[in-house]
């Protein structure tokens, strides 16, 4: 009776976790797997007299990828990616190091400092800025003109990318330098010990002995921003209201909102979805690959 | 690449004698530094105290930077609250229920799993944590839009439950128990207990939870952060404003300002209503944030 008990607790206790993760994770996936490769035709002019489905094979992967707004939008996700990314996991990394440095003053402030965005949910954050660009209530537009003679537009087709870029590092720079902190408190003592015995200096440790022990943080902070880039959402969006230069389609999945939500059209959603889920794992793993290698 | 697990080590040395041979130049260099950092950070937030202060015509015709003559912060701040009978509480209050709730669900499914993961030899258990483990790296987004069409069958869109159901799931807190019920959960421990004659079930509860309680901790943050800070799931799911969170609330006030400037105010006013508590949250409860979230993660 005993060995039995044994047997079931494990699936007692996975239950709950499980059945929810079918319903949420596993059915949602499956169902838009299915759909992107099912095809809804109505018949009657205004589908009244009923609809018929059928298997359309690539039709909508074809039909999404055909649609040069969706796929200009995953190029626009991997410049910003390649600029930003990069951008603020350098960041977070050298404001780490100097947090946890012998030289900087009151650590603690400025480690809560720099963390405090991150409790700030995405579209706050966005509101908060778009009103620092917005020409007539932005006191930095006000400023560079009225002291420097310059006009500064935030919300031109050509730096509204940066705008946004600037959004999302506000908000997550704080919050990876805290995974890279814990990361660097994890580094034994003796090792900075041996350092400086050996006469290496504060930026001889850091490329020597710290930026090499912290590489799982980094690995991890990087795959993380990657998957974050390609569901940028938010910001776009809401700066859609004053920044014509952001269409329906600007952020992949904006353009699958807008496929969904606009046209009705759920099985080209449904392969736009699928997409960008394949992309992010395939830059993720590309990623993880391109690591292992370079640390044998 | 070793050394991950290791999180009790001793912090950098500071030793006395360091500290006067690198001398007073570099910590003035390194705090410098560290200060212009904190302004653009700090610079959304001052501004919008700022605003919140201001009547709608100050807001567009004195320095964004500066408080004008009259301070009417508590003027907005009621009109904030008592605005369309006072919707904004509930916004704040659903947000709480989302997220609180939400988070607090989430965490014991996840705890109860990853101890059953790590516990337990059975058959099917790599598999199921290597499943698991792929919903990790699924973007939230791309399920929310099939999640829409799949509780839209069953009727349970523009519901409560639409937002809570899938905040009751979260693949990392799973992935992060069980990585740390491994490294701390003695199995001698439980078979003592087992001996006993204490019940399985009883055994994560009472030796399993004490345990785990730094991961269920890192775990409970980030499924809270992650929750309140959602605003594509409510977006595809709710339509009826009283059930929105304060995200959503918000976002549907600023909308309004093309049209009517007055929710201006209300704007900057909510904003700042709602980003004032959750700031303090994130200062006191940043130093909880380093469990768990590196250990393991990347051999």
């Amino acid at each position: 009776m005993k060995a039995s008990a044994e047997k079931r607790a494990p699936w007692i206790l996975l239950a709950p976790f499980l059945i929810l993760f079918l319903f949420t994770f596993v059915m949602p996936i499956l169902m838009a797997i299915s759909q992107s490769f099912t095809m809804i035709e109505r018949e009657g002019l205004f589908g009244e007299e009923g609809i018929s489905t059928s298997f359309a094979w690539f039709e909508n992967y074809r039909l999404a990828l055909a649609d040069g707004a969706f796929v200009a939008s995953i190029g626009r996700m991997f410049l910003f990616g390649i600029v930003q990314v990069p951008i603020m996991i350098t960041l977070a990394t050298v404001l780490a190091l100097m947090l946890e440095s012998a030289s900087a003053r009151w650590p603690g402030f400025f480690r809560a400092a720099y963390f405090m965005p991150y409790g700030v949910p995405g579209v706050l954050a966005t509101i908060l800025w778009s009103f620092l660009y917005v020409p007539g209530l932005s006191p930095i537009v006000d400023t560079a003109h009225s002291w420097f003679g310059l006009e500064l537009d935030f919300l031109s087709s050509g730096t509204v990318l940066w705008s946004i870029a600037n959004i999302v590092t506000w908000s997550y720079t704080g919050y990876n330098m805290l995974i890279i902190i814990a990361q660097l408190k994890s580094i034994p003592g003796d090792l900075y010990e041996a350092a400086r015995v050996d006469g290496a200096g504060p930026l001889r440790t850091a490329l020597t002995i710290q930026l090499p022990l912290i590489r799982p943080a980094l690995v991890l902070t990087t795959v993380f921003s990657i998957i974050g880039t390609l569901q940028l959402f938010a910001e776009p969006q809401l700066l859609q209201q004053v920044s014509p230069a952001i269409d329906s389609q600007y952020t992949p999945n904006l353009s699958a909102y807008t496929t969904a939500f606009q046209y009705n059209d759920y099985t080209v959603a449904a392969a736009q979805a699928v997409l960008i889920a394949l992309v992010a794992f395939l830059l993720s793993f590309t990623f993880l690959r391109l690591t292992n290698r370079s640390s044998r | 690449m070793s050394g991950t697990a290791e999180q009790a080590q001793p912090t950098v040395h500071r030793t006395a004698e360091e500290v006067s041979r690198r001398g007073s130049a570099q910590t003035i260099i390194v705090t410098g530094i560290l200060v212009i950092v904190t302004l653009y950070f700090l610079v959304p937030v001052y501004w919008v105290v700022v605003a919140a202060s201001k009547s709608t015509d100050d807001l567009f015709s004195t320095h964004g930077f500066l408080f004008s003559a009259s301070f009417q912060l508590f003027e907005n701040i009621t009109q904030v609250l008592s605005f369309d009978n006072g919707i904004f509480i509930r916004w704040l209050l659903n947000s709480v229920l989302y997220a609180g709730v939400g988070s607090l669900i989430a965490t014991y499914f996840a705890a109860a799993a990853g101890y059953a993961l790590s516990t337990y030899a059975f058959r099917g258990r790599n598999v199921i944590f290597g499943i698991v483990l792929g919903g990790v790296l699924v973007p939230g987004t791309a399920t929310a839009l099939p999640l829409f069409l799949l509780f839209s069958q069953i009727g349970m869109v523009n519901t409560y439950w639409s937002v809570l159901i899938p905040s009751l799931v979260s693949p990392f807190g799973l992935f992060l128990c069980r990585i740390y019920a491994d490294a701390t959960v003695d199995k001698s421990l439980v078979e003592a207990a087992r001996i006993d004659g204490v019940g399985e079930i009883k055994i994560f509860h009472t030796v399993g939870l004490r345990i785990m309680t730094p991961a269920l901790v890192t775990v409970f943050l980030f499924q809270l952060v992650g929750i309140w800070n959602n605003y594509f799931l409510p977006l595809v799911m709710l339509t009826d404003e009283g059930l929105f969170p304060i995200t959503l609330g918000l976002n549907h006030w600023r909308s309004q300002t093309d049209r009517l400037p007055e929710f201006y105010e209300l704007t900057t006013g909510g904003v700042l209503l709602s980003v004032i508590p959750l700031a303090i949250a994130m200062i006191v409860l940043q130093r909880f944030w380093r469990g768990g979230l590196t250990e393991g993660a990347v051999k």
